[in-house]
């Protein structure tokens, strides 16, 4: 092993864990400086002082820069107003994007988010659990360009090859070009998201179900409630928080979705969503206004989103 | 937590990857190269191109000897979704010294940004016009300037066959467009399939589609009506671009004609879109595809495909019009140095091209190249019909702007998947076109 | 109670009282569930030891048959590739950096977010939240502006912090919402015992919140192990600070050949993501929170 690589294999194991604790160590200490009553008050702003400048530089700063971006013409060299904007919504396959996101953000959540919640609860209850999640799990550890290797054959057209048209063959039908007419299409893409994603949503909840006090649980059997209702009186509400985070976080890859219709369809056969809709005005017709005005409008979907999150951080702090 | 075994991991993959590291390279006595004085350059020079694997083994090569001459340390990079990487470097501030274009029609976005060096005082484009047709200075030049030069040319609307099925069908390779046409309907009347199609490409499917379509304007309309069409003079609902594809889908859209029919094309990835050739028996006779098809043929049959035996090439007869369309990689100069200006000097030289074109896969828009030069009888012929072609035209697609060119790869795969709604894709297609120029 | 006491009570009271047919449909249903999710995977990985020209002739179903036809080739040809050693050292040399620096910032944040009073406490959240949603794509050139700038450009530290501010968002909330969940009487007797904020910190929150911050070392970890376009466009695609990701990309040819090396590829840079998954399995485990309240 050369120098350079020992040294770098030393940062990185030692150095930067290292580095994180001192963090936290050195708050205490340079709060020591300061009179009794100030401590409370500028300590938590030491706490999120790192996190605030990486967001800032890696996050916030780019999104000012896409949205003053927005306002200017294809090479960013002349302030155009909301140019940008009223060309996009005069386009049909803007609306078509939306349309397929809005299918997206409908389907691909809601089953994703139930599925990951089912699975983990019922995985809850068996021994075999890190074996099914594991099974669950796969699919996120492959990466997009082999899983499209993969869905391409699972939806190629020829039976022979297909295995979504061989087992619809075996069962008497037709072979379907699943990829290319919309909007069924859409939905064959959905589906390799659910795949991958309901690892994401299972762990996570899973995580979230170790919190839950297993007396409650059984003390609600004991009192004769069945399984249903152990699921939705006690482990829905309980889990709630945490499924609230996994359903805003799958809401947002939905709105973000880009890589497995890239890979899949290339946005062909009217497939685009706003992912892929920036990534072609942005990097083949090399338009940055009209790119950074639909990453602009992928932002401001999610308001709603937030508010529903600012109404819950309000309910949660009431009842602690 | 497991830190020491963690740690211990590591250190035992540092010695597997330290043994699995490549020696130095060696370098054999460079010939040639362009050194004018005794100076040897030294430094270094970054490069992005989109070649990978083999096609990368054959540009280092390419290269070597200058950097042997000069003493240049290299850092290539490939990358095939080269489109997005290198715009991103470029408006990062951080561009490669000199990198491939991805097509025409990106280069003149760069060149047009300001983000490319002019030529015209790096290389010498008058000892240039000695070697190379004056069409290729003119494809490698944005508004009056020379920003890009040729690493290497495909040529393109070949028609692939298998020799020894044609034998056993009795066809004769087709020499005029009447014979061409008559062999497809000989073909189908005997209840074969005369066509391999395969549209699939990834987030670029529906390209090999556009190269038909190129091919049949020129040859049913000159060189006069392509032109204008690429440039945004000639609407895409003319009657000559209907045309074209009607004359593609008559054949690419009708199962009695096409391997699988309609949704297969679409399916079939191009690289095994000429895989029917070999079936026995024959799943198709003939496959439409530029010059560098041979090497999927013998990637995919690795003893089956053999040049001139089981596989071989005529030229798309002429139609009303004779021509040859090509493709080819550009390069160009993102950053002003010593290094770069030598290096794009040294790839325009015969030397330099002649490297590639012996290693296979490549074929020379440099004419002082001798057709010698080529490693055997099939891309020997290819350069020969480049060369002796009177009408040669540039990948129409390529050459549009690319919200076009995107827009023609998508109404091929639109056509083919309902071919009845023509008029639709073309009216589609003149929209994008109102837009794309222009800009 | 003990986290062993607890389990096996569970096992207990699950098994007493129902007969096991009654809980043969639960069997039925994983069961079910995970064959379907296996079949990509399992097509995946028998093309992975199929020639290429049979993977585009028959289905993979059909290799159950005589006569055989597998073949190591694949990961014969991925696994001598050049560099990939290099490239594997080089992929932990990013992910464990992009793993440990935003697990720990986030760390810090959520717990102010969680457990500290300061002004606009929520709306300041909700907006680290709402940074989620910026596309990669779209922060990618302002960044490299900023990272060329600073003369970061081409070095691992650049990736690290890249994964750091894209990772935070999704970190922070997830970890705040599970910090949040601690029961309040907890921190009052840690503070009444003389405890401050870091100790609670170290020795309270963090050992308390283990199956979330596990989970979240699994997905940060993979995400950046998986990462492509990053550590490309940060630190280049050169062979010498290449990830395993760009080598395994650049195998396939420049117009697609070889793109069958990639089934085999796919298995090959999984099983790490999956050592790390299954050794972080065995901190999910119930009543950690009851058996340290109650001492």
């Amino acid at each position: 092993m050369d120098l350079g690589t020992g040294v770098l294999a030393v940062v990185v194991v030692v150095g930067v864990p290292a580095i994180t604790v001192l963090y936290a160590l050195a708050t205490e200490w340079v709060l020591r400086f300061l009179p009794e009553r100030g401590r409370p008050r500028l300590r938590p702003w030491l706490w999120l002082l790192p996190a605030f400048a990486f967001l800032g530089i890696f996050l916030v700063y780019p999104t000012v820069y896409t949205v003053v971006l927005s306002l200017m013409d294809r090479r960013s060299e002349e302030f155009v107003g909301y140019e940008n904007y009223v060309d996009l919504f005069g386009q049909q396959l803007f609306w078509q994007t939306i349309a397929n996101s809005v299918m997206w953000l409908v389907f691909y959540t809601t089953i994703t988010v139930a599925f990951g919640l089912i699975v983990a609860v019922l995985t809850d209850r068996v021994r075999y659990e890190t074996g099914v999640k594991a099974l669950i799990f796969i699919p996120m550890a492959i990466s997009f360009v082999a899983a499209g290797v993969i869905w391409n054959f699972m939806y190629d057209f020829n039976p022979e090859v297909g295995t979504v048209n061989a087992a619809v063959g075996a069962l008497g039908g037709e072979p379907q070009a699943w990829l290319f007419e919309w909007p069924r299409n859409t939905f064959m893409l959905i589906i390799v998201g659910i795949w991958m994603w309901v690892g994401f949503a299972m762990v996570i909840l899973s995580a979230g179900l170790k919190g839950i006090s297993t007396e409650l649980l059984e003390a609600a059997r004991m009192d004769g409630a069945n399984e249903f209702q152990v699921f939705f009186r006690i482990i829905v509400p309980l889990l709630a928080p945490t499924i609230a985070v996994v359903g805003t976080t799958i809401v947002i890859v939905a709105l973000k979705t880009f890589d497995i219709v890239w890979v899949m369809t290339g946005g062909q056969f009217d497939t685009d969503v706003i992912g892929t809709l920036f990534y072609e005005e942005r990097f083949t017709n090399r338009d940055a206004g009209a790119a950074s005005a639909v990453a602009v409008i992928l932002l401001l979907t999610i308001i709603p989103v937030m508010l529903f999150n600012i109404r819950r951080f309000r309910a949660q702090e009431e009842t602690r | 937590m497991p830190r020491n075994r963690f740690l211990a991991g590591i250190a035992v993959l540092s010695l597997l990857a330290a043994a699995c590291q490549p020696s130095a390279s060696q370098s054999p006595a460079a010939p040639g190269g362009p050194s004018e004085g005794a100076e040897p350059l030294g430094g270094s020079i970054s490069i992005l191109a989109t070649w990978t694997d083999a096609e990368q083994e054959s540009f280092l090569a390419m290269i070597q000897p200058w950097v042997d001459a000069n003493g240049v340390e290299v850092e290539y990079e490939g990358n095939r979704d080269l489109s997005t990487i290198l715009t991103t470097r470029v408006e990062g501030g951080d561009p490669p010294d000199v990198a491939g274009l991805p097509n025409p029609g990106a280069m003149a976005e760069f060149a047009r940004n300001g983000d490319l060096i002019d030529l015209g005082d790096v290389i010498d484009v008058d000892a240039m016009l000695a070697d190379y047709n004056e069409g290729y200075i003119a494809d490698g030049t944005v508004d009056g300037t020379l920003v890009g030069i040729f690493i290497k040319i495909a040529v393109k609307g070949l028609i692939w066959y298998n020799p020894q099925a044609f034998a056993d069908a009795g066809y004769e390779v087709p020499t005029d467009w009447d014979g061409f046409t008559d062999l497809v309907e000989q073909i189908r009347s005997d209840g074969a399939t005369p066509w391999g199609v395969g549209l699939e490409s990834g987030a670029d499917s529906g390209w090999p589609g556009t190269d038909w379509i190129e091919d049949f304007v020129l040859r049913q309309s000159g060189p006069d009506i392509y032109d204008q069409w690429w440039q945004g003079e000639l609407a895409w609902s003319s009657p000559e671009i209907r045309a074209a594809f009607e004359a593609f889908g008559a054949w690419a859209a009708d199962a009695d004609y096409v391997a699988g029919g309609p949704n297969n094309v679409l399916s079939v990835f191009f690289g095994n879109g000429g895989d029917c050739l070999f079936a026995d028996p024959a799943g198709c006779y003939l496959h439409h595809q530029a010059s560098f098809m041979s090497g999927f043929f013998e990637t995919n049959f690795p003893d089956v495909a053999v040049a001139g035996d089981t596989y071989d090439f005529f030229g798309m007869p002429g139609e009303s019009y004779t021509g040859v369309t090509q493709s080819g990689d550009l390069f160009g100069m993102f950053r002003d140095t010593p290094q770069a200006r030598s290096l794009m000097q040294y790839l325009v030289t015969a030397d330099a091209q002649q490297i590639w074109v012996e290693r296979g896969g490549a074929i020379s828009g440099n004419g002082a190249v001798a057709l010698d030069a080529y490693p055997d009888d099939t891309s020997r012929r290819i350069a020969d019909i480049l060369t002796s072609a009177e009408v040669v035209r540039f990948d129409a697609g390529d050459k549009m702007p690319a919200q076009m060119g995107r827009a023609f790869f998508g109404a091929i795969l639109d056509y083919i998947q309902n071919p009845a709604n023509l008029d639709q894709v073309l009216s589609d297609l003149d929209a994008v076109q109102a837009e794309a120029y222009g800009n | 109670m003990s986290v062993v006491a607890a389990s096996a009570t569970r096992a207990e009271v699950a098994g007493r009282p129902r007969r096991w047919y009654s809980r043969l449909p639960l069997h039925l249903v994983l069961v079910v569930v995970s064959l379907i999710w296996l079949v990509p995977t399992v097509a995946l990985l028998v093309s992975s030891f199929r020639p290429p020209t049979d993977v585009n002739a028959t289905g993979w179903w059909t290799v159950f048959q005589l006569p055989f036809n597998f073949t190591l080739d694949n990961y014969a040809a991925v696994l001598t590739r050049n560099n990939l050693g290099q490239s594997f050292l080089n992929s932990l040399f990013i992910a464990i950096p992009a793993t440990v620096i935003p697990v720990m910032v986030a760390a810090f944040a959520a717990y102010a977010f969680a457990w500290m009073n300061f002004p606009g406490r929520n709306a300041l959240f909700v907006l680290v939240v709402a940074l989620l949603v910026v596309p990669l794509q779209s922060a990618l050139i302002p960044v490299l502006q900023i990272t060329t700038a600073a003369g970061l450009t081409g070095t691992f530290p650049a990736v690290w912090l890249a994964h750091t501010g894209f990772g935070l968002p999704f970190a922070i909330f997830l970890l705040r919402n599970f910090f949040g969940a601690l029961p309040r009487e907890m921190f009052e007797s840690a503070y009444l015992d003389g405890a401050s904020p870091t100790t609670a910190f170290f020795r309270l929150v963090l050992p308390l919140s283990i199956p979330a911050i596990a989970s979240l070392v699994i997905f940060q970890f993979m995400w950046v192990w998986n990462d492509l376009l990053v550590a490309l466009i940060l630190v280049g695609g050169f062979p010498r600070v290449a990830p395993l990701t760009v080598t395994i990309a650049n195998m396939v040819g420049t117009l697609g050949q070889n793109w069958h090396l990639l089934t085999a590829a796919a298995f090959v840079s999984m099983v790490l993501p999956l050592i790390v998954f299954f050794s972080l399995q065995r901190y999910f485990v119930r009543g950690m929170l009851s058996g340290s309240v109650k001492g």
